[in-house]
């Protein structure tokens, strides 16, 4: 199997011209890497820095027609009847459809179908799309949307969870397909005496946390274009993150058989989560194209973006957490609501996660997590960047901050005190292998002066530190299957150039530049010689997408492997021109190196022309399947079981001003284990955007719909949803931490989505040191904060408190 | 995308050919159509006309006049140039720093003082998309309905006067110049304004803002304007407070002799605080000026819910804000 970092003093010598396509051949001579762990341009950024970058909305077809979808006003209410008729006469409209067209439900989880791509006879939010028309430009489509009459009888709507699954009444069961009233997914799973070990703990804290609901985001929004091929192919370009679960519900959906369809999912403008299963504009380009004979496009609205939304559940959080006097973590007591919003998305996931995420980095003797998701009138949730587990982090993260004043430990301390350290299982019987939890604490204390500085800093500002880990894809796939979790072809060719066919996903997250390190790595070519042609299900071999991390590890090790195969041949048939064993050919800087001397050498076109001579076409498949030894042996032991687990410390630098309650974030060190970082700079770019968006969580962002003003989202634009600017931004100071892990490509982890989580709590931390206040309900905006400030200034009065810190008393914002 | 109505775009040479331009009805002018643009895409009004100032170089410039003692800003500066502008920074610190602050450095690029000053009142129930109206249950004063949503029951509309610039413009004592069908006309800014959302500015059908004039400082003086928005860029004020000192001379440590303080984004019209005579003869550094002149603008300026952000937290805000920016100017 794939495994960089074999030393290859063990392999016997090896003269070339013996077979080489065993998977165990000995390797070839190593050098010092020459590629990997540098900082490279990734693949695609000219063309994005330049502006030349096609993106779906770019694409223009000849006799190209343009959909709008006419959207629900209410929360929630049946549909009496639709007359399109109007719509249907006027001049430039070619079709309309609505959801008796797509009757068949579908959904990223295939236990949970439960939404259809046009509402057909109830809607469930603000937002639900109703009809869809095709017309020759967007004005006409508009119009058109608005000659359409819908008769809608309104139902009472649900906002809030625990509203919602205390309904008894079936006809105010929000989702069509549901079985169990609003009731959407409930978990519980216990590990060990969680009730015992609380009674017997030395300090037990309990909290109640509320996360609240955060979308996405991404700049470009979703856009799907539609075309039926005169030998009656349908293609479907769109903006989206998991091209292959796109094509089976198209084929589901729409009936045809998967080899007449075809998804490109052309460069993408930012994901995040947000797109990572099928939207109604995919399935209704598609059939409005196949009904009209027409190309068919469809763009988003920014408000369309926000009410696909797919974004984090809000959560309401109970925890109990019990502690030694020494600080040893004795159990956890979790119980959690989750706020689906109208449909599952992949909320059966995410309510696993929400707490079988949680067993690392710290070691709990014992574990109950009870975990209920609802459905309610609002846009779905599902993932966003850290799926499922952000949310608890911030609980427990906090919990241990408590604990740490309560118990007189460091945090930093009660946190190396409890790691659970590399080559180990959790309680929920997940198997960890490296571990690089310490070291990430010890650098992100180092940098930014924890010891010395944070009993220094006055009143009004402070630091605070949270841990947390992330999984490196997940060991079994969305849908039950034995194939691989991954495959890559490569070809070479005898210009010297290779060829990489992946369906891997990238959503600017750098995985065609990932895939593109590994073969020049290991073929010894630059990687302006290197094409990576991705994510097209008629060119590439089947990837499951971009979601929960898994593309480096995945993707990596399937690549590593068909590139090493090419390797062996290519060495091979230098190595027997030379008339040398095998393992003194080096290729690097691309030329093919004798390693004894290397004056001796020749250019790779030259090499693999020689092998391509021996061997006829030089085209290599790899493919990856995860081990199946790492998860717990009870039902739903699987879900949230991964390969390799990252790790991450954040430490925040904060400074809140007692008067307006506003939170000045100043600076984070972040430091975060993945693995080996393959190519440095994206992996930087990954742990800053990742703390840069826990930083907008935290402090601006909020996802919600007015109750008072029938459920419509309180802000559905970038003006009224804040996220950061640059300007807001504080200086980040990402560090690489590499603990190699055994299952990973030359070591390689997750960078993409870890580096989040404990941005929040650790913000949440740094403020009581600043103040003395505890957050527990994001985001932390200056009235929050200045109610906060003023109730434990009463409390202060009361003598109930001590003076947070030495210093000037907080001042009550009177002037 | 939101799409824009369809309209017919005139681009006269003159203020002249503006104001014959502006003759069909419902015409709209633009200048930088950061504001008009993205109304115009929530379908907040569907003029069949828009008359560009982009050929009117006549409205473009900054200059002084020695004779007048008023700094002359036209309608067409750019939101950049104004804050950029040497004459502009150096007798009016106050105004530079808003327009300096006024959204995002490429609005600014192309948002002008004309379209600033004429900013259409803002409010979280209206600057929305139709459907959003929608689904609120059909729009309001200000859009399609007959309702306020702000202020339940209400008979007229409390949008929020959004710009930066106008607070500051008045404790200036600038003037307004106007050219219309009927010639042209001066106001002063103090006067411009009025409570009606709807129609929050004295301009008539048919009148196009030149230019604003700006007084010259006639003794020392202290302005600040102050902002507060969630983000630092890009975002509407949600606090906002313009302020001047005239001082007997130049040392904040010396008496008061004229105070003006000035607050927006309460309902269309800006506030004049009023009964500041208090601080008349104080020094501006003595502590009680800070004091009494934050809680006269505490008490005068109820800001509602027309904007995000609890009322309740910016009306303190506009206190503990006031306070500061005084205590500043008196540190300088």
């Amino acid at each position: 199997m794939a495994d960089g970092a074999r030393d290859p003093s063990d392999s016997p010598e090896e003269v070339g011209g013996e077979p080489c396509d065993l998977p165990e051949a000995p390797e070839e001579a190593r050098r010092e890497p020459w590629v990997l762990g540098k900082i490279h341009r990734k693949v695609d950024a000219m063309e994005r820095m330049r502006g030349i970058t096609r993106y779906t909305d770019d694409l223009k077809l000849p006799g190209m027609l343009h959909a709008r979808i006419l959207r629900s006003p209410h929360a929630h209410a049946k549909i009496l009847g639709i007359d399109a008729s109007a719509a249907l006469a006027m001049p430039g409209v070619f079709g309309v459809v609505t959801g008796q067209d797509f009757k068949i439900p579908y959904g990223i989880i295939p236990w949970t179908p439960d939404e259809n791509a046009l509402a057909v006879d109830k809607v469930c939010h603000v937002g639900d799309g109703v009809a869809c028309v095709a017309a020759v430009d967007e004005d006409t489509a508009i119009a058109a949307c608005r000659a359409i009459k819908v008769e809608y009888e309104p139902l009472r709507a649900f906002f809030d969870p625990e509203e919602a699954l205390k309904s008894r009444d079936k006809a105010l069961t929000i989702n069509p397909y549901s079985r169990k009233g609003n009731l959407s997914k409930h978990v519980r799973l216990e590990f060990g005496d969680v009730d015992g070990l609380l009674d017997g703990s030395d300090v037990v804290i309990e909290g109640e946390y509320f996360f609240e609901g955060t979308t996405h985001g991404a700049i470009e929004p979703h856009c799907a274009v539609a075309l039926v091929e005169p030998n009656g192919i349908l293609t479907v370009w769109s903006a989206t993150q998991v091209s292959h679960y796109l094509h089976r519900e198209l084929a589901k959906v729409l009936q045809l058989p998967p080899h007449r369809i075809r998804v490109i999912q052309p460069p993408l403008g930012g994901a995040f989560g947000g797109k990572s299963e099928p939207f109604d504009l995919e399935f209704c380009v598609a059939k409005l194209a196949l009904q009209t004979g027409r190309p068919v496009k469809l763009l988003y609205t920014r408000e369309e973006v926000f009410y696909s939304h797919r974004g984090r559940h809000p959560m309401k959080m109970r925890y109990r957490t019990g502690f030694r006097r020494d600080g040893t973590i004795t159990a956890v007591d979790a119980k959690t609501i989750l706020d689906g919003g109208a449909y599952s998305s992949f909320g059966l996931v995410t309510t696993y996660y929400s707490g079988q995420l949680l067993c690392a980095p710290y070691n709990f003797q014992a574990y109950r997590f009870d975990s209920t998701r609802a459905y309610t009138n609002k846009p779905a949730c599902g993932p966003k960047r850290g799926h499922g587990s952000v949310q608890p982090r911030f609980a427990i993260e906090i919990q241990l901050d408590k604990a740490a004043v309560a118990l007189g430990i460091d945090p930093i301390e009660l946190r190396r005190q409890n790691d659970i350290g590399p080559g180990t299982r959790t309680v929920n019987e997940f198997k960890v292998g490296s571990n690089g939890f310490q070291e990430c604490l010890t650098r992100v204390e180092d940098a930014s002066g924890w010891k010395t500085r944070r009993p220094a800093l006055p009143y009004g500002q402070g630091l605070g530190i949270a841990g947390s880990t992330y999984i490196s894809g997940t060991n079994y796939p969305i849908y039950p299957n034995e194939m691989p979790q991954a495959a890559v072809q490569i070809c070479l060719d005898r210009s010297g150039r290779a060829r990489i066919f992946s369906g891997a996903n990238d959503i600017g997250q750098g995985s065609n530049t990932m895939l593109a390190v590994i073969v020049a790595e290991e073929l010894g070519i630059p990687l302006d010689d290197i094409r990576v042609l991705s994510a097209d299900t008629d060119l590439c071999p089947v990837d499951l997408g971009a979601y929960s991390s898994r593309i480096t590890l995945m993707v990596g090790n399937a690549c590593l492997e068909a590139a090493q195969r090419l390797r062996r041949k290519v060495c091979e048939s230098v190595a027997r021109r030379w008339q040398v064993p095998r393992r003194r050919v080096v290729l690097a800087g691309r030329m093919a190196i004798d390693g004894q001397d290397p004056d001796r050498h020749v250019s790779s076109a030259q090499a693999f022309q020689w092998a391509e001579a021996d061997h006829g076409l030089l085209g290599e498949v790899g493919s990856y399947n995860t081990p199946k030894d790492r998860h717990g042996d009870y039902r739903g032991g699987t879900i949230g079981a991964s390969p390799a687990y990252s790790f991450t410390a954040h430490l925040a630098e904060v400074e809140v001003d007692a008067e307006t309650g506003v939170v000045v974030v100043k600076k984070i060190w972040v430091a975060h284990d993945c693995g080996k970082a393959l190519s440095r700079r994206i992996v930087e770019g990954q742990i800053e955007g990742s703390t840069y968006m826990g930083f907008g969580e935290a402090l601006m962002e909020e996802h919600v719909v007015d109750p008072a003003h029938g459920g419509v989202h309180a802000g559905p634009s970038l003006l009224d949803y804040r996220m950061p600017t640059f300007t807001d931004t504080p200086e980040i100071a990402a560090m690489i931490v590499e603990a190699g892990d055994e299952n990973g490509p030359y070591g390689a982890k997750e960078a993409g989505e870890g580096p989040l989580h404990s941005s929040i709590p650790a913000i949440a931390n740094a403020i009581y040191d600043a103040v003395g206040i505890r957050l527990d309900r994001i985001p932390f905006s200056p009235p929050r904060v200045l109610a906060a400030l003023r109730e434990r200034a009463a409390r202060e009065a009361r003598g109930e408190l001590p003076p947070h810190k030495p210093g000037p008393a907080p001042q009550g914002g009177a002037a | 995308m939101l799409r824009l109505p369809q309209f017919e775009v005139v681009a006269p040479s003159t203020v002249d050919g503006v104001v014959e331009a502006l003759k069909v009805p419902g015409a709209r002018l633009i200048a930088g159509g950061t504001d008009l643009l993205p109304n115009l895409k929530h379908h907040l009004d569907r003029p069949p006309r828009l008359v560009t100032l982009a050929q009117v170089s006549a409205l473009r410039g900054i200059a002084r006049d020695d004779d007048a003692k008023v700094l002359r800003l036209g309608a067409r500066v750019t939101l950049r140039e104004l804050s950029e502008h040497p004459e502009v920074r150096a007798l009016f610190p106050s105004l530079a720093h808003a327009a300096g602050h006024v959204a995002s450095p490429t609005i600014r690029n192309m948002a002008t003082l004309g379209g600033n000053v004429n900013l259409d009142t803002r409010c979280r129930y209206v600057n929305q998309t139709e459907l959003w109206r929608q689904g609120i249950g059909g729009g309001c004063y200000k859009s399609e309905g007959d309702v306020c949503h702000v202020v339940p029951g209400g008979k007229n509309c409390v949008a929020a006067m959004s710009s930066d610039n106008v607070p500051v413009l008045i404790t200036l004592g600038a003037t307004i110049h106007l050219v219309g069908p009927e010639g042209a006309r001066a106001l002063a800014m103090a006067d411009y304004y009025h409570a009606d959302g709807l129609r929050h500015t004295h301009a008539r059908d048919g009148e196009l803002t030149a230019e604003l004039r700006v007084p010259y400082p006639e003794g020392p003086r202290r302005c600040e304007y102050v902002k507060w928005s969630v983000r630092n860029s890009i975002d509407y004020p949600l606090v906002s407070v313009a302020l001047r000192f005239d001082l007997e001379a130049d040392d904040p440590r010396s008496a008061i002799t004229g105070a003006h303080v000035v607050v927006g984004v309460l309902g269309a019209r800006p506030r004049i605080v009023g009964k500041l005579e208090g601080a008349l003869g104080k020094a501006l550094a003595d502590p009680a000026v800070a004091k009494l002149v934050s809680e006269a603008a505490y008490a005068q300026c109820k800001p509602l819910p027309n904007v995000p952000y609890d009322p309740a937290y910016r009306r303190e805000m506009i206190r503990v804000y006031t306070r500061r920016a005084i205590e500043r100017m008196a540190a300088e």
